[in-house]
């Protein structure tokens, strides 16, 4: 570690200000501060600060990103394999799913983080850990056999305008990844819905299989259905069936969300409530259970399509949810209501999770502004009631 | 009607280097008084260099409020008046003589004198500034009529002075500042007193209303308690004063001089022997610290670890600190160190893993562990800001400078001191105390 401070340490002096290679401060900064923990030392206020910063913080929500991206590779090989009428192993399937994700996240963080760069060096600021976690996200909510130069357009654009056009990480509107998905899905529709884009390189070998996602079938007038047959709770709850790379498996989403709770980086109140929210809206569509979207037992919704990987992951982005814990309840529990109510109403498209997440992200806002206002009418009443 | 009020939120620290209670008296040579320690003061000498002075002679006076004076502590020499930037005024020292010289003030009850005469003696001798207003926590004004006057008799700080200990065999003296409190102002003395708070002098103190607090620091910060007990809304003063503060006004009227003596705590990780002593105020570090610190690195801070203020190891004790704490200065590189779990490092987040060992004890430095950052994360702050008020909100509006806003969300009731634990566990590595002061400062011109 030694050897690697004398290497920073000697380049140091030529990205200062002034010096020939100043234009790479920032990219030097972000790699100074990722290898080590600068020596700042407090200047006002407390004279001791927590262990703990955004890095760290940051870095819990990739980690319990880990179990989706690793289930996602698996099931992307065994999908193609299926697909081919082909019986693999888990390696090979594994390794196949690897080959394809990976080229995605590469593309997703080098467009992502360059950008955040470039800047934070216009800003003078510090680059910020965000996009540690949006550029994990992003490959884990688009469909595998998304062209890498889409994603890359869609990042920039999220990026930009989604993000730095607000100042950054913290001061964003929307959640970055979201309008990254939601940028693919308005301006490729063709390559982010169908029945041909959820599995790697689909051959149609097999009839049986369509490569239609379990909720396309739904919407058809179907049941969930894989393969030719309907999707037992437990193939849900695993999620070997075709969807976007890390949204199926809600057994690997819940070991995240299990890290998130315990560590408290994820607000456990927006994401109860967002569940809280899907299940209302399902057990409203069963009672008038019109077809067979409406009969899919609520409890079934959350297992299916994005619902678990918005509850544990887009939802509870805390710089784009509300900021107040009263908000918290209210922000979650419409996100969910919203997500079915459009994944069963809207007959174009199957699914509703982006589009409530992005729509709540607006009003996220508003519903602050009024917890916030209680607030300020609690205070001048107290001020009325001394004065009497 | 006195009340029991039980602190949920918060967060109590423990570190190394907590004071022995036991007390050694230090006579030493160096004082100062420092300006600085008073918010929004603009000081007007009133002593030259080399003059002689006794204590309680005047030494300066505010500019806009000349009857507010400030007196020696000690009788000896004014050695020399330090000036900073745009001749800012940091100190004037005063080299005791070791005579013990007084000015004579009016030795009597009290409770026998009119309100009038207990606000001038206050003033004459220079006791009045450790008498505080909120809002803004600057000295009391003593034309104002406050609505009460609050004391809180416990302090949750880390590693702070126990206010039991420095009372012990006080209670004539406390009782008398009290007594003398009471007189200033119609208004009711709240003393607010810790689960464990036993010296007589608080248990047993008349006059007052003594309310009991319990819970996690900050519930021993008086804003904290004014805010469960009356809070401050727009128009209202409240008086607050520092329960050892309380002794040095009770030993005016009882002795009849302005007797500056003080027991403090040295305390922290980088201190031999950590232990109370008798001083008096503006003491010197330099004769404090000798052969004391454990290591050569490391910062010196006169007050807690959350509030206190840097000083030099050649520096001097503030007004209103009652400890000086010494911890090693952080300015190293650690690799990766926001990745590998330290057991050195103490978080308030389940992130890191200090939570599961709740009673160790920390020896913290003073690195950031961090970069600044934008708000990012929520719902961390408000579990150690037992107030109804919406942190990130409020600063937000002290950073947009939107006073309205600050006003509506309630920065009439806050010092910097309740967002110091805030500040602690922030993980944007915001300042937060140097904005509240700043919104503070923003509204008191406003409001002027």
């Amino acid at each position: 570690m030694k050897f690697i401070r004398n290497i920073l340490d000697s380049v140091k002096p030529h990205v200062q200000k002034g010096a020939k290679f100043h234009f790479m401060h920032s990219m030097y900064d972000a790699a100074d501060t990722l290898f080590f923990v600068p020596n700042t030392v407090t200047k006002s206020g407390s004279h001791i600060r927590d262990g703990v910063d955004m890095k760290r913080s940051m870095f819990v929500v990739v980690i319990a990103l880990i179990p989706a991206l690793l289930f996602g590779m698996w099931n992307t090989g065994q999908l193609h394999f299926q697909s081919l009428g082909q019986e693999v192993d888990i390696m090979d399937a594994f390794l196949y799913g690897l080959l394809k994700v990976l080229p995605i996240i590469a593309v997703s963080y080098g467009v992502g983080l360059g950008i955040e760069i470039a800047f934070a060096q216009g800003r003078g600021h510090e680059v910020n850990e965000g996009f540690f976690v949006s550029g994990m996200l992003i490959p884990l909510i688009v469909p595998v056999s998304t062209p890498l130069w889409m994603v890359a357009i869609a990042v920039a654009f999220a990026v930009i305008f989604g993000k730095e056009v607000f100042g950054g990480t913290g001061m964003n509107i929307v959640n970055p990844a979201i309008l990254t998905r939601a940028f693919l899905f308005f301006a490729y529709p063709q390559s982010m819905s169908g029945d041909s884009v959820w599995i790697a390189e689909n051959a149609h070998k097999v009839d049986s299989i369509t490569g239609a996602t379990p909720l396309a079938e739904l919407t058809a007038g179907h049941g969930p259905m894989f393969a030719g047959a309907d999707l037992s709770p437990l193939e849900m709850l695993i999620g070997n069936y075709p969807g976007s790379i890390g949204e199926t498996s809600t057994i690997a989403i819940l070991i995240g969300a299990a890290i998130l709770l315990y560590t408290g980086v994820a607000s456990w109140k927006v994401m109860f409530s967002f569940i809280g929210g899907g299940l209302v809206m399902g057990l409203i569509f069963n009672a008038f259970a019109a077809n067979a979207y409406m009969e899919l037992p609520a409890w079934e919704h959350l297992l299916l399509g994005g619902f678990a990987f918005g509850a544990v992951f887009m939802i509870t982005d805390p710089v784009t949810a509300t900021q107040t814990e009263v908000g918290k309840w209210i922000y979650g529990f419409f996100g969910g209501l919203i997500a079915i109510l459009v994944r069963v109403v809207n007959p174009a498209y199957p699914e509703g999770v982006m589009l409530a997440i992005l729509f709540m992200n607006i009003f996220a806002p508003l519903i602050d502004h009024y917890v916030v206002e209680s607030n300020i009418k609690r205070r001048l009443k107290r001020a009325k009631v001394a004065t009497n | 009607m006195s009340k029991q009020i039980k602190i949920k939120k918060g967060l109590d620290l423990k570190l190394a280097g907590a004071a022995e209670k036991k007390t050694k008296s230090l006579n030493l040579k160096n004082y100062a008084l420092k300006p600085t320690d008073f918010h929004g003061l603009f000081p007007k000498l009133l002593v030259r260099v080399g003059d002689k002075v006794k204590a309680g002679s005047p030494v300066f006076f505010d500019k806009y409020r000349d009857n507010i004076i400030f007196t020696s502590p000690v009788s000896g020499t004014i050695t020399d008046v330090i000036r900073g930037e745009k001749r800012k005024m940091l100190e004037i020292r005063i080299e005791a003589d070791g005579n013990d010289s007084f000015e004579t003030f009016k030795q009597a009850d009290p409770k026998s004198l009119k309100k009038e005469e207990v606000i001038d003696e206050l003033l004459k001798s220079g006791v009045w500034p450790v008498i505080r207003q909120r809002p803004y926590t600057v000295i009391a004004n003593p034309a104002d009529q406050p609505k009460a006057i609050f004391i809180s008799g416990f302090d949750t700080a880390p590693l702070a002075a126990d206010i039991d200990y420095i009372l012990e065999g006080k209670e004539k003296e406390f009782q008398t500042g009290l007594d003398a409190l009471s007189m200033i102002s119609d208004a009711k003395i709240h003393l607010n007193l810790g689960p464990n708070s036993k010296a007589p002098a608080l248990v047993n103190a008349k006059g007052v209303e003594i309310n009991s607090f319990s819970g996690p620091h900050p519930a021993g910060n008086v804003g904290i308690q004014i805010h469960h007990i009356d809070p401050i809304n727009k128009g209202d003063i409240v008086w607050t004063v520092n329960a050892a503060d309380v002794l040095t006004i009770g030993r005016l009227f009882l002795e009849g001089k302005y007797n500056a003596d003080k027991m403090i705590a040295l305390c922290g990780s980088e201190i031999k022997n950590p232990q109370y002593y008798n001083v008096k105020s503006g003491v010197e570090m330099g004769g404090l610290l000798k052969d004391q610190l454990k290591s050569d690195h490391v910062r010196v801070i006169s007050g807690n670890v959350l509030t206190g203020t840097k000083v030099d190891r050649s520096g001097y004790l503030s007004f209103y600190d009652k400890e000086v704490t010494v911890i090693p200065e952080g300015d190293v590189y650690e690799f990766f160190g926001w990745l590998i779990p330290s057991p050195k490092k103490h978080s308030f987040y389940r992130t890191a893993f200090s939570w599961l060992t709740p009673n160790k004890v920390y020896k913290p430095n003073t690195n950031v562990n961090g970069g600044e950052r934008a708000f990012v994360f929520t719902g961390a702050l408000e579990k150690v800001l037992p107030m109804d008020i919406y942190p990130i909100q409020l600063m937000k509006a002290i950073m947009a400078e939107d006073i309205d806003m600050m006003e509506q969300l309630g920065i009439y009731e806050l010092d910097e001191e309740d967002f110091a634990l805030c500040e602690y566990i922030s993980t944007s590595k915001i300042n937060m105390q140097e904005l509240i002061r700043k919104g503070l400062d923003m509204m008191r011109i406003e409001m002027s």
